[in-house]
């Protein structure tokens, strides 16, 4: 949920999903069970840093250097995003 | 066929590999044609790796085996093993019936994705009575276990009809206590084996909508923790389904023979000739052949679809609907209210409200139906 979301956790994919280039579309896509959900640009840059052994803070700090944008703003965007994803069962915690 | 359309075509996202008609159970209901094909005609493992190889290609991203039992194919781990390689997603559509460690454990090590498992009801007996297989409640609660041991995300598919609906409730019970991560509720869809029993299987409005509540609480209970999926009979629709997003939009279906078709039933449509993976490619039959042209996008509308405000949202329902309850395949789905072929499935759903004496003769019907050719 929202409230455990916080810099220090490390999100990983759920086994059975994944984060996939589609060459054809030239896009983005999440592959999970029985469906494939359109990655936008920003969720894609995110997804990309998902290892399960980086925390989100690090995550964080990685896309405020490579995006020059203001770590606060990034920070909420990105512990938003992954929180609703854990939600959907597409993230898991591994700490 | 007159009038075929001219739309371009987007690649398919996916791809329906019915590796083999074989399967240990019987269901009446089945999505196979009433013609199974043998054993003998099937493709080839080095036939499905080049079709594996072109769907991919082509823009395919998740793979489906079904059947039939797939797990009859002893070439099932090389074909997700090659699926994987050519980073599919791979879906095993499953009885379960045939799974043990060692087949699980060959499949994982594959790398397949994803399984997703029928139950034919909630108990034995009511299981029996659908697959005609002694045993395979056991088996599939066996598989179902093998599954969520190994890490692997399982849904468990329960198909929905007059004799087991009003077990809903029990079928969340069991999909949570076997820790499932997916459940999907799916009413018959009748066409074929379906449509055969169909006067055994349609179930009353009062069932309908109990089963609608009953799914509603499912959601309300589980929230995220599991996603469920609730397929409702279209008869009782004012509008048709957008059958397979749209003809030759997003999916395509290959049978054990090899032949390519737009959807699992597409073969009832006759005066056309359905294109093979032996003798063209993949990515030729999609975009060109006269099977996925003829009733893709909107051009061969005949009206009241035509002028229709959904017709790119529904996309004219359902083709095979239209031919198995009008005798036409390029009419208007008769499930639309706007059509005059409606009268035919109101007629239908009139059947089914003799409830009371419906009941028996059903269980008559589904004893003495499913035997036929569906084993074998």
């Amino acid at each position: 949920m929202m409230a455990d979301v916080t810099e220090a956790r490390v999100p990983a994919f759920a086994r059975g999903t994944r984060l996939q280039r589609d060459q054809v579309r030239d896009q983005w896509v999440i592959q999970a069970p029985e469906r494939a959900f359109l990655a936008d640009p920003v969720a894609a840059e995110v997804l990309q840093r998902v290892d399960g052994e980086t925390s989100l803070g690090v995550m964080i700090d990685g896309l405020a250097t490579a995006f020059e944008a203001p770590r606060e703003v990034i920070a909420r965007d990105v512990l938003a995003m992954v929180g609703d994803l854990a939600d959907r069962q597409v993230l898991v915690w591994k700490a | 066929m007159e009038g075929v359309s001219s739309s371009p075509s987007p690649p398919p996202m996916s791809l329906l590999a019915e590796l083999t008609h074989r399967c240990p159970l019987q269901c009446p209901y089945c999505s196979n044609p009433l013609a199974l094909e043998p054993k003998t005609g099937e493709l080839s493992t080095e036939d499905w790796f080049r079709v594996l190889d072109e769907a991919a290609a082509l823009g395919v991203l998740q793979v489906h085996f079904s059947g039939g039992e797939p797990m009859a194919r002893k070439d099932l781990p090389d074909l997700v093993r090659r699926a994987v390689r050519n980073g599919l997603y791979t879906n095993l559509i499953t009885s379960g019936v045939l799974m043990d460690a060692a087949s699980l454990e060959r499949l994982s090590a594959a790398g397949l994705d994803h399984v997703q498992l029928s139950f034919q009801d909630v108990d034995e007996d009511g299981a029996a009575l659908i697959g005609g297989m002694k045993g395979a409640q056991a088996k599939k609660i066996e598989a179902a276990r093998l599954v969520v041991a190994d890490g692997m995300p399982l849904t468990l598919n329960f198909v929905v009809h007059r004799l087991n609906v009003e077990r809903i409730p029990r079928m969340f019970d069991l999909a949570e206590a076997l820790g499932a991560r997916r459940v999907e509720i799916a009413h018959t869809q009748y066409y074929g084996w379906g449509l055969k029993n169909r006067a055994a299987l349609l179930p009353t409005r009062a069932q309908l909508e109990q089963s609608e509540r009953d799914v509603a609480v499912a959601r309300e209970r589980f929230g995220t923790r599991m996603a469920i999926d609730f397929v409702t009979p279209d008869y009782y629709a004012d509008e048709p389904k957008p059958c397979m997003g749209g003809w030759g939009q997003r999916f395509v279906n290959i049978t054990p023979v090899g032949r390519v078709l737009p959807c699992h039933a597409a073969e009832t449509i006759s005066g056309v000739v359905f294109p093979s993976v032996r003798e063209a490619a993949l990515g030729t039959i999609w975009n060109d052949s006269e099977i996925f042209r003829m009733f893709r996008g909107t051009d061969w509308m005949p009206e009241p679809c035509r002028s229709c405000d959904r017709k790119e949202i529904d996309w004219g329902g359902c083709r095979c609907q239209a031919l198995a309850l009008t005798g036409r395949a390029e009419a208007a789905d008769p499930v639309c209210r706007r059509t005059a072929g409606r009268a035919v499935v109101d007629a239908a759903l009139r059947e089914s409200d003799k409830t009371f004496a419906y009941r028996s003769y059903g269980c008559e019907r589904l004893s003495s139906a499913d035997t036929s050719d569906g084993s074998t």
